[in-house]
């Protein structure tokens, strides 16, 4: 089977990913890449207590692309968002078992979609505390 | 799963008959060609008369203006390195199409690098040379220019016969790389007016590791490689005699068979066209009518080849794609964007080039794995917004 020296956990990450779609009205969005480059991806979340709660993305990229967009929305499901903003693209790679060196820069940017979206988050959190106030 | 394999472009497999005859080349006729005594006059025998199968099959005005080498790339430094460096007199401007393979490409950088001036071709939207733009773009100091008889990415068929008239009017040389047309579609160098012409064994359905490099009598070049003066100087090594003697066998066998396979071939390649342009936002890439008979090339928009490839793969079929993912430099395809694609649409290719394997029965398979893979992908993409679920 297929590969550019891809492990099977990116394989199986491709086929089956996880968390797939959209969310309405996501407490947290964010999005990075270019389709000039090869690579789009963004990041929806909701969140509540500081706890990602439910987590959904949607890429345009190559295999690698897709396989760590899932795998990030796997990791942080649940997770607090401070704890998540902690989760760097080395984690990612690390947890699918490794990359081939030349998708490691372009082909890993969910780590920075969720975190996009993660500050989008907190953003929001502050204008609504402003707004109270 | 049966495999399916559609990526006879990358490689193809060896004829039986053609293994059955090469394979005593590697065990009891083994023997260098150099060597005087008997099992080398066998293994010298063994070439020539391969080289006697080769002239005939693209009509060359003998056999010594066959060069063997270990590849087409080779061939291809060879014509252009070697007629840029030994022609140096009449000039130090070289030109390409934009379109022509990485290996004349980088022949060609390399001589810019060493003081040479490289201009390069545009082509049209569907990867046609531009005549006016090759005439107006050689000068009285160019020496050779390479335009490549069919291009494996997008399929296009040049006119060949037109460009050498050009060409010669200018009293350039011209090297066409046929790697991708050879064994496809005939090909006849001196109908066509061509000085030096590539191609491949392993594309002939002949063993790796041999390509062939023609040189019109009267073409003066250097050798790139050297040693031990094989290949009348111009190719010093050790010859490849089992690649060789296969290859010799296979332009044989290709060339008999070759208008039954290709009508064969291009039937299915038409249907397949017709049905995988059913999707919709689908492109074909390259030229419609004027394109190699076993080739059909698209564009997707919104998804990423190598995806595509990933993709099809699960179903035992393999494609191609000029996609950057795919790249170890991570470019898209050059081909791709020198027809004008921008590089959001170069990324979602797919490359399918057929042989003696492939069956009218397969189709359905193919389209129904196609179009699975383009609504997956889509389903997933931030950029398939509209009718997305």
């Amino acid at each position: 089977m297929a590969g550019v020296g891809y492990s099977k956990k990116v394989m199986e990450h491709f086929m089956n990913p996880r968390n797939v779609g959209v969310i309405e009205n996501p407490d947290g969005y964010g999005k990075v890449g270019n389709p000039i480059c090869g690579d789009v991806m963004e990041i929806f979340i909701k969140v509540k207590d500081d706890i990602i709660t439910d987590i959904k993305f949607r890429t345009f990229g190559c295999g690698s692309a897709i396989a760590t967009s899932s795998m990030v929305t796997e990791l942080t499901k649940g997770m607090h968002v401070d704890e998540a903003m902690k989760i760097t693209r080395n984690d990612v790679a690390d947890e699918l078992d490794g990359l081939p060196p030349q998708k490691m820069h372009c082909s890993n940017l969910a780590a920075d979609a969720l975190h996009d979206a993660i500050k989008d988050y907190k953003n929001k959190k502050r204008s609504k505390i402003l707004e109270v106030e | 799963m049966k495999r399916i394999y559609l990526d006879h472009a990358s490689s193809m497999p060896v004829d039986p008959r053609v293994l059955e005859f090469a394979k005593p080349y590697l065990t009891k006729k083994m023997g260098n060609p150099s060597s005087l005594h008997s099992v080398g006059l066998g293994a010298k025998q063994a070439v020539e008369d391969a080289r006697k199968k080769i002239t005939k099959f693209i009509n060359a005005e003998n056999e010594k203006s066959i060069i063997f080498t270990g590849s087409a790339t080779e061939a291809n430094n060879l014509a252009i390195r070697g007629t840029a460096l030994r022609n140096i007199a009449r000039g130090k401007t070289v030109t390409a199409s934009a379109i022509e393979h990485i290996s004349v490409l980088n022949s060609m950088k390399n001589l810019q690098k060493n003081g040479f001036i490289f201009n390069v071709i545009p082509v049209d939207s569907t990867g046609i040379v531009d005549p006016g733009k090759l005439d107006s773009l050689m000068t009285k100091n160019t020496v050779v220019t390479s335009i490549m008889y069919a291009n494996n990415e997008i399929g296009t068929i040049e006119p060949i016969k037109k460009i050498s008239e050009i060409v010669h009017d200018k009293g350039i040389y011209l090297h066409v790389d046929a790697t991708a047309a050879a064994g496809r579609i005939p090909v006849d160098v001196q109908n066509d007016g061509i000085d030096l012409l590539t191609f491949s064994s392993n594309d002939l359905y002949g063993p790796q590791g041999a390509g062939a490099l023609y040189i019109k009598p009267g073409v003066k070049l250097q050798p790139v490689l050297l040693g031990g003066g094989q290949e009348r100087g111009l190719r010093s090594g050790t010859e490849n005699i089992f690649a060789i003697a296969g290859m010799g066998e296979a332009a044989g066998i290709i060339q008999n068979e070759m208008t039954q396979e290709s009508n064969r071939l291009k039937k299915i390649r038409n249907k397949l066209i017709d049905e995988i342009l059913q999707i919709d936002e689908t492109y074909l890439t390259g030229h419609p009518t004027k394109r190699l008979p076993h080739h059909a090339s698209f564009r997707f928009s919104h998804i990423e080849g190598e995806s595509i490839l990933l993709n099809m793969d699960m179903y035992n079929i393999q494609i191609a794609t000029g996609s950057a993912c795919s790249s170890k430099t991570l470019e898209p395809s050059h081909v791709l964007l020198a027809i004008g694609l921008k590089h959001e649409e170069a990324h979602g290719s797919m490359v399918i080039t057929l042989g003696r394997s492939n069956t009218l029965e397969e189709i359905p398979l193919i389209t129904k794995a196609v179009t699975e893979t383009v609504q997956r992908l889509r389903k997933l993409s931030p950029l398939y917004q509209k009718g997305g679920d």
